[in-house]
């Protein structure tokens, strides 16, 4: 609701009262002529007095309206006037008006001033959305042309649970992943954020759903609610903001494609000249490899560092390391056997999640509007402790260590094209399953892609990629994939 | 064993204490662009300590929210930033993740300078078929000197908002300023007569504040759009439209591309001047006086 209407309403309730009097005393009164009198013609006195009441209560308030809209223009007109009247003066040529009164500017401080002690002074964009959260809305889809299917894709070694998210989804055109953002402030202390996923099966999700602080002291920002985890470099970026049309392998292998929980994060920004960023998240352990189990205990922890800085103008880096622990209780693991059979097993225990991350971007002294390089890697290793049952001869105590990661380079080479380069590389460590035994000894699954895209501007991009696909024992999936990338409504500004 | 754990955890306290006190009590100003780090510098003295989040090899537009700033917004007791959108895809980001209460939006530390002028270019419809358009106008205000007289009031009054304790230092800073940029305004006007009227071809919408100051008249924009770079059809289309709205010259800024800038050149055959832009966008462009300075001596050069 408006200001001003609620001014309207508020300066128009006195007049009810009086109204409601009115009202009355004409009820008595027509009862009173007639003591026999027509319901019906009441009722329709009745009308006729409110819809007369309306009429020119709805007067009263739109004049009130347009009273105050001339008032906040006058005002607006003043406040963006005064200044430079004061500057150009009184010439109508601006150039001798400075030339000729010397004093011309002084006055100005005056008004300014004035404006700028109330502390009051309108900052950043005073149009009519001002109340409104900002909305911001990415519009994706993909054409994708594999060679193999993609139901058939697994990460031979790396057990995950049923229906977890592997290779590129669907074959031929789909929706991909569309967004939508909104956040504003939602008092001088809070801040919100919700970002809904439209998948293309119809599925809405809340990617992310938190509050966050925006005036805690010494560095520190608390955020409450669904968010994804601080840990790594790519973890806490939404897939608009990839450089790949898909996330890592080692991703996909360990952290469930990317870890989102529900809990708290506690951040704090070290108050030193190098950037120093710590942070401590508990969850309920919602995604793999936690299980969303019931429990009263966090699910989840999680401890994350970050620092970075710059190397002379055209350099900036920003390296980190990150620690997730999830549990699980009786967590329904899958994995592939020998290509038609599946291993499937319950595991209790716990996961320990390490990722370390580097990424360092140049640009010719720092200005990546023409060209800029941008190298990143980050580096996984899943340890898993607890025990395995439904297995033959289960419970078996499972100790396992796997790894993983990636290196990719983006480069822009000249304004709105770039190319990119990643390869990827999982070791699914030596202590496998006893179900499967043999299968997958001394593979590595393997990718590597390719990339081009041309953003048309800073709000449309068109990505070409291609990809081979080495994640699954015996097969090899060639995948060439098309993606149309749209930011609609607030101009999204994105993390380092 | 306890006694080890109490020495070094005061040991630890001292350091962090040690840390987050600051070496003396300067105000520390994070200005977003170099013209406000200077106008912050000329109006604080000793009594700030000023870093610039961006240099004039920049395109401001298009900064990175990188670590090194966000370490320089958690520790600065202010940010200078221009305001109207200008800093909307990385200000915000670094603001946040900052976790610094005093320079949040609508504190006396966030002083976005735009707010104290008169704008240029409001669109009356916002809508990205036109390109990269800012709803609250040209954020490009440091082109004319009047503007820097009106924000260093403003910023001269919120310094001494911010450290009440040398106000008056503060205000005896800005009249010194603003005599001395009285003066330095006169002479401009003077040396600034001969280039009203003159036509122009500018890069991209960045001196809508200078040609009103000068009386420029720009009869072409080599981006099709704000924001979009210059293809070789437009410059076409440009090159034709300067057949019969001839220009004296084209103007880029220090930080950009100046190879569509020659190519008018060389087929229009008129001069392509690099203005400053900002402090530091030349050599010339040392200061605030150096920027205007600069600027009007490039572009009374390129009339003769």
């Amino acid at each position: 609701m408006s200001a001003s209407s609620a001014v309207a309403r508020a300066s128009a309730s006195p007049l009810r009262p009086l109204a409601a009097l009115l009202l009355a005393a004409g009820l008595h009164g027509a009862a009173l002529a007639s003591p026999a009198s027509d319901i019906a013609d009441l009722k329709k006195a009745l009308a006729a007095m409110k819809s007369d009441y309306d009429k020119r209560l709805g007067a009263l308030e739109s004049q009130l309206k347009d009273t105050q809209a001339e008032l906040a223009k006058a005002k607006a007109a003043n406040a963006a006037n005064a200044p430079v009247a004061a500057a150009s003066a009184a010439a109508p040529a601006p150039l001798p008006a400075v030339a000729e009164t010397p004093a011309a500017v002084a006055p100005a401080p005056a008004p300014v001033a004035a404006v700028d002690v109330s502390g009051n002074a309108p900052n950043g964009s005073s149009g009519g959305g001002s109340f409104n959260p900002q909305i911001s809305l990415i519009l994706s889809g993909t054409y994708a042309h594999t060679s193999q299917d993609p139901g058939q894709a697994r990460i031979t070694g790396f057990a995950l649970p049923p229906g977890a998210q592997v290779g590129v989804g669907s074959r031929g055109f789909s929706l991909a992943e569309s967004e939508l953002a909104l956040a504003a402030n939602i008092d001088p202390w809070l801040a919100g954020n919700i970002n809904l996923s439209i998948g293309g099966d119809n599925s809405i999700e809340a990617e992310e759903a938190f509050i966050t602080t925006t005036t805690l002291p010494s560095g520190l920002v608390l955020k409450a609610g669904r968010f994804f985890s601080g840990i790594g470099y790519l973890n806490s970026q939404h897939s608009h903001t990839w450089d790949f049309v898909d996330n890592p392998i080692a991703y996909q292998a360990m952290l469930g494609t990317q870890y989102a929980d529900d809990g708290v994060q506690l951040h704090w920004l070290a108050p030193t000249d190098t950037y120093m960023e710590f942070g401590l998240e508990a969850g309920r352990g919602r995604g793999f490899p936690g299980d969303d189990g019931s429990r009263n205990a966090a699910g989840m922890t999680a401890f994350t560092f970050h620092t970075g800085g710059d190397i002379g103008d055209s350099i900036s880096w920003r390296g980190g390391l990150s620690l997730l622990q999830a549990s699980a209780n009786d967590q329904t693991l899958v994995q592939d056997a020998d290509g038609t059979l599946e291993a499937s097993a319950l595991f209790n225990g716990r996961t320990r999640v390490v990722v370390a991350d580097g990424v360092m971007k140049w640009a010719p002294n720092g200005n990546a509007t023409r060209t800029y390089f941008k190298l990143q890697g980050e580096w996984l290793q899943s340890r898993r402790g607890g025990n395995l049952d439904g297995v033959p001869g289960g419970p078996l105590a499972l100790h396992q260590v796997q790894s993983g990661g990636y290196i990719q380079g983006v480069w822009q080479f000249m304004p709105m094209w770039r190319v990119g380069l990643r390869t990827e590389r999982l070791d699914p460590g030596r202590e496998n399953w006893a179900l499967a035994p043999g299968v997958g000894d001394d593979f590595h699954p393997t990718k590597n892609s390719v990339m081009l895209d041309f953003s048309e501007s800073e709000f449309a991009r068109i990505r070409l990629q291609f990809a081979q696909d080495r994640t699954r024992q015996g097969f090899v999936d060639n995948q060439w994939l098309l993606q149309y990338q749209t930011s609609l409504g607030a101009h999204g500004a994105h993390a380092y | 064993m306890t006694s080890l754990f109490k020495t070094s955890s005061l040991a630890a306290f001292v350091l962090a204490a040690a840390a987050t006190l600051p070496a003396h009590a300067a105000v520390k100003v994070l200005a977003c662009e170099p013209e406000w780090g200077a106008l912050a510098t000329e109006l604080g003295g000793d009594l700030v300590d000023v870093g610039v989040a961006t240099s004039a090899m920049q395109d401001p537009h298009q900064v990175q929210a990188k670590p090194s700033l966000i370490s320089r917004a958690r520790n600065a007791d202010m940010v200078a930033c221009t305001g109207a959108e200008l800093e909307i895809g990385w200000l915000p980001v670094l603001l946040q993740q900052s976790g610094n209460p005093k320079i949040q939006a609508g504190q006396p530390g966030n002083f976005a300078a735009a707010d104290f002028v008169r704008k240029l270019d409001v669109p009356k419809q916002v809508d990205r078929s036109q390109g990269d358009v800012h709803p609250d106008g040209n954020p490009h205000i440091q082109t004319d000197p009047r503007n820097i007289a009106l924000v260093a009031s403003a910023l001269g009054a919120r310094l001494a908002q911010v450290d009440p304790a040398h106000a008056a230092q503060y205000k005896q800073r800005l009249d010194a300023f603003s005599a001395k940029w009285q003066a330095n305004m006169a002479r401009w006007a003077r040396q600034g007569a001969p280039l009203k009227g003159v036509t122009i071809a500018a890069h991209h919408k960045a001196y809508a504040y200078m040609e009103d100051w000068l009386g420029l008249a720009e009869v072409a924009v080599l981006e099709p759009k704000p924001g979009v770079e210059p293809s070789a059809s437009h410059l076409e289309e440009v090159l034709n439209t300067l057949k019969s709205r001839p220009a004296r010259m084209v103007i880029y800024s220090a930080y950009q591309d100046a190879k569509p800038d020659e190519w008018l050149s060389d087929h229009a055959h008129i001069p392509a001047v690099k203005l400053p832009f900002t402090v530091g966008g030349t050599d010339g462009a040392k200061d605030l006086t150096g920027l205007f300075d600069d600027t009007l001596a490039r572009l009374l050069g390129a009339l003769k």
